[in-house]
């Protein structure tokens, strides 16, 4: 009885909330929808990730501060920022209402469906925050061109394509993450970038770091715009750097909410001497150039190559066959391997290779800063400069560069381009994740094409609007 | 038509909601040794892939009519001995003859909810785009929300893609909607034959055949009698005829087959209402016994004259002036005496008042959109027996939202609006005050919402108390009776209503 009186309650907020929507806003109209869609996607196929998260609930809950980093009972251990395994603290307290056998760490695989609904339901209920975080991007888009028609204002163009965002409902609402709330965590910080707002957005930046470190990749950026433009109060006429601008008590203030964000929530491991353990926990650099599934970036040409030319090379009896590893990166699994024709590639060379590819835009960044859009742009070329040659990278971190680049697609018709081809190969390349539930793949593809049509909509839409605006902005 | 594409995203929203309603649970899953409507629907692909025609429709040792008997018109044999065909080239176990009773898999449940889908994208929803085109007079913005409500309608959906009630309703649904389209676009030969297609593959489509009737004759009248009206007149009676004899076909050998396969469409020997539906009989049935009082044949009769007489104004002035939109009110009008009046009615065959009522969604949306919403509600506690209250509760908010936000329909709720002018004209000349009537209808439409929201939570949290075992089933059926007699008032007296569109 007690899953039916929580499904209905949040079935009477919401319905209460669409008797407002009545009224029709078309935010709040879009925000609902696509949270019903989500409700619709509770009895879907979940991932490993379900148990994943449930075990750091069980973790968080039933084990002192001190052996959250060490506990291996089972294999998923817990490998995300303190931030984050507060958060499910939190959480666990509201999941023992629900099902209290979930919290015990040594019910490997234990999914009831009491278990199921607090899980998708935590997820809808934190993805407020991204909602909120829309809000906020929308304020920061040109709404001045006078649109009569409410598909072709970009405000509505932007919240169709992060609220309705494909790649981000499969992810987290059918393989089941929590991305929904960090990604509303970066968009704010974005958000409050642009509002002028830099202190704030920095403290959110630095809190999401603490939550989940992917964001590292686009760390960078936010590095060097707060450092060239917020830290240097003014810059020369012709827009080069004026060296004397240079303010202190900002750097030091940055500095200082950095600082403090980092002790917050490292402090406790510093105290207890864990921080080498948290850290092996963190950067798992064992695990393999690739991901099981792999990332299409570079890496997975490279070891393709590798594949290609070993394969020719016994053929043509250049190599000998004793010598080659038995195990090879198509497996499917998580391991370090070494490359047979060409040469193995270690965490180093990665670093270096994401370094060269992000210096372009850095000093862009840098020489020419164009204010929060320049930023806008330099980030999203971080993140895919890190997709591509990143260690170990995820399918999912594609979607640490779709969601900015949706900032900037409805702000020139260029971009809007890019963002199509972005949106749809990083989506396809989403695939994967599904692939294990054979029902599911006719979902995927239906969203996929709703998706695709839906951005290509809008991409016409805004073509249409943008051709009639004067070059250059 | 311009903005196509946001059509087409429409359409692939709707077919999204299909498929995720569809991972639910179906009617009688794993409930040995009758299943569901489900197993109904296998057990038909057995029998027709594995039996020869003669034997579909009687009773032997290999058609066990007591364990789902095939009980619709040949159509809907032909359809499922074309979906055998499919399943024996996949995994033949599935409709091998006997030994796949009860057969359950993961596999197999894709394989249903494919066909059901399949057959929904290829005759309902173009149906749905097509009419949404041809609408005159509104914005091509105004179109697409329109299609998005019909397709969003929590009903259609949930019946056939999570109860599995997948006698696809969405096909006699769709081909029905064909015949409308032909017919008020003055294709009438090919809109009788999609409307004889809809009643060859279920037999409630007749609800519908009387305003098809007098809506054609009604223009053969008005081309006259003894020229172009008497032409098509004859044209029409021969498609009919037509149509029929090539479904029937097979059964027109004997005269025993046609008998009795009439005698499993139309099982007289039933009884005046069956479960707890939302018509007249059952609500007036908790005060008065009418099953006990009456005798079965003066039933039948008593039900036959109220049907009758509560649809014969509509359609005598369909008959006189027929028109495309008197059509389709007619066509609302008519359905719902059959189902508040008729003998043997079925919960779901509310669905058959809330097709076109879903086609006059853009000119009356706000008691549309309320009788939709109603209606869904009236179908929960089928829906619930299927542990569906997740679905049904999402798809009906979300019909809510896409009418409210399309439709703006708080805000359009004058008298005009709601067309009951004439009504309330009528009233106000014997009493004078009279002018507030649109804000009691808002009144009464929030109250049936709360009272739904209500009831919906009582049936789920609480159990009813002992003498009353089905107190929420009942209480849902007299709201409904109230909203829908409220609504056929509203639709009006077809002779006082004000049929004046290119005058104003």
């Amino acid at each position: 009885m007690r899953i039916k009186w929580v499904e209905c309650a949040a079935l009477s907020v919401m319905a209460a909330l669409s008797v407002m929507t009545g009224g029709g806003s078309w935010f709040l109209a879009l925000a609902l929808g696509v949270t019903l869609l989500k409700c619709l996607l509770i009895p879907t196929y979940h991932s490993t990730d379900f148990e994943v998260h449930r075990n750091w609930l069980a973790i968080t809950h039933s084990l002192p501060i001190s052996q959250w980093y060490y506990e291996a009972t089972s294999e998923w251990t817990l490998d995300y920022p303190p931030f984050f395994a507060w958060f499910e603290y939190a959480l666990s307290h509201v999941a023992k209402y629900f099902d209290q056998e979930m919290l015990n760490v040594h019910n490997l695989n234990y999914s009831s469906s009491r278990t199921l609904l607090f899980q998708r339901f935590s997820v809808i209920f934190t993805d407020a925050l991204f909602v909120y975080a829309v809000h906020e991007c929308c304020k920061c888009v040109d709404g001045k061109k006078a649109c009569k028609e409410l598909t072709e204002k970009p405000k509505f163009i932007l919240s169709v394509l992060l609220l309705w965002n494909f790649g981000l409902l499969i992810v987290d609402h059918i393989h089941f993450q929590y991305n929904g709330f960090l990604f509303g965590l970066m968009l704010l910080s974005i958000a409050r970038l642009f509002q002028k707002r830099h202190m704030e957005g920095a403290f959110l930046f630095a809190v999401l770091l603490h939550f989940k470190h992917i964001y590292l990749y686009v760390a960078p950026a936010y590095g060097i715009y707060l450092l060239r433009s917020y830290c240097f109060t003014a810059n020369k006429p012709d827009g080069s750097i004026r060296w004397n601008s240079f303010s202190f008590v900002r750097l030091i203030s940055l500095g200082l909410t950095v600082f403090l964000v980092s002790a917050l929530s490292l402090g406790p491991f510093l105290a207890l001497n864990q921080l080498p353990q948290v850290f092996s926990r963190l950067f798992p650099f064992k695990r393999g150039l690739c991901h099981a599934y792999w990332a299409p970036n570079f890496w997975a040409v490279y070891n393709a190559l590798d594949k290609v030319l070993s394969v020719i090379g016994l053929q043509l009896k250049l190599l000998d066959p004793k010598k080659i590893p038995k195990a090879s990166m198509t497996s499917g699994l998580v391991q370090q391997f070494q490359h047979t024709v060409l040469p193995s590639v270690t965490p180093l060379v990665t670093l270096i290779c994401t370094l060269i590819a992000i210096l372009p835009s850095i000093f862009c960044l840098w020489f020419k800063p164009q204010g929060p859009r320049g930023f806008l742009r330099c980030l999203i070329l971080c993140a895919l400069s890190s997709f591509m040659f990143g260690w170990h990278v995820h399918e999912k971190a594609i979607l640490l560069a779709i969601l900015p680049m949706s900032l900037l697609s409805v702000g020139k018709a260029g971009d809007a381009s890019i963002f199509l081809i972005l949106s749809t190969t990083g989506h396809y390349s989403l695939f994967p994740l599904l692939f294990t539930a054979p029902g599911k793949k006719n979902l995927f593809l239906i969203g996929w094409k709703l998706s695709t049509s839906l951005a290509w909509a809008l991409w016409k839409s805004s073509v249409n609007l943008y051709s009639l605006s004067p070059p250059g902005s | 038509m311009e903005k196509w594409y946001l059509m087409t995203a429409v359409v692939l929203l709707g077919l999204t909601v299909r498929w995720t309603v569809s991972l639910n649970s179906y009617s009688g899953a794993g409930k040995p040794p009758m299943f569901g409507d489900y197993e109904a629907q296998r057990h038909w692909q057995e029998i027709t892939f594995n039996l020869p025609i003669k034997q579909w429709y009687f009773n032997s040792s290999d058609n066990n009519l007591q364990y789902w008997g095939l009980d619709y018109p040949p159509l809907t044999a032909y359809h499922s001995l074309l979906c055998a065909y499919v399943a024996q080239f996949i995994n033949p176990d599935w409709i091998a003859l006997h030994s796949s009773r009860g057969y359950e898999s993961q596999a197999h449940k894709l394989f249903m909810r494919a066909t059901v889908l399949i057959a929904d994208l290829l005759i309902y929803i173009p149906a749905v785009v097509l009419h949404c085109c041809c609408l005159k007079e509104i914005s091509t913005k105004k179109k697409i929300a329109n299609a998005l409500c019909i397709l969003l309608y929590p009903g259609l959906i949930l019946i056939d893609y999570g109860h599995f009630q997948i006698m696809y309703n969405s096909v006699s649904l769709g081909l029905a909607l064909w015949g409308v389209l032909g017919v008020s676009c003055d294709w009438d030969l090919l809109g009788s034959l999609a409307f004889c297609l809809a009643v060859n593959y279920k037999q409630m489509e007749l609800y519908h055949s009387l305003p098809f009737f007098c809506f054609l004759l009604g223009k053969c009248f008005k081309k006259g009698l003894k020229g172009k009206g008497f032409v098509l007149f004859v044209k029409l009676a021969g498609t009919v005829v037509a149509s029929f004899t090539l479904c029937w076909l097979p059964f027109f050998t004997e005269r025993a087959q046609a008998l009795q396969v009439l005698r499993r469409l139309f099982p007289v020997d039933r009884g005046l209402f069956e479960d707890k539906v939302a018509n007249i009989w059952c609500s007036v049935s908790v005060f008065l016994k009418i099953k006990d009082i009456l005798p079965h044949h003066v039933q039948i009769i008593v039900s036959f004259c109220l049907t009758l007489l509560s649809l014969l104004p509509a359609c005598v002035k369909l008959t006189l002036q027929p028109s495309p939109k008197g059509f389709r009110f007619t066509l609302v009008s008519c359905a719902l005496s059959f189902f508040l009046f008729s003998f043997q009615v079925h919960e779901k065959s509310i669905l058959l008042v809330s097709l076109p009522v879903c086609l006059v969604l853009s000119e009356i949306p706000f008691m549309s959109t309320w009788f939709l919403l109603v209606s869904t509600f009236s179908m929960l506690p089928l829906l619930l027996k299927d542990d569906l209250l997740m679905p049904s509760v999402v798809t009906t908010m979300a019909f809510f939202i896409a009418c409210a936000t399309s439709f703006s329909i708080f805000e359009k709720t004058s008298e005009e609006e709601l067309r009951l002018k004439s009504f309330s004209v009528s009233v106000r000349k014997h009493l004078p005050r009279f002018t507030f009537l649109p804000r009691i209808i808002q009144h009464l439409f929030i109250i049936s919402v709360i009272t739904m929201v209500l009831l919906t939570l009582m049936t789920v949290t609480l159990d009813p108390p002992q003498k009353l075992p089905d107190l929420f089933s009942v209480l849902d059926s007299w709201l409904i009776n109230s909203v829908t007699s409220l609504r056929k008032s509203g639709r009006g007296d077809p002779r006082q209503r004000e049929e004046a569109p290119f005058t104003r």
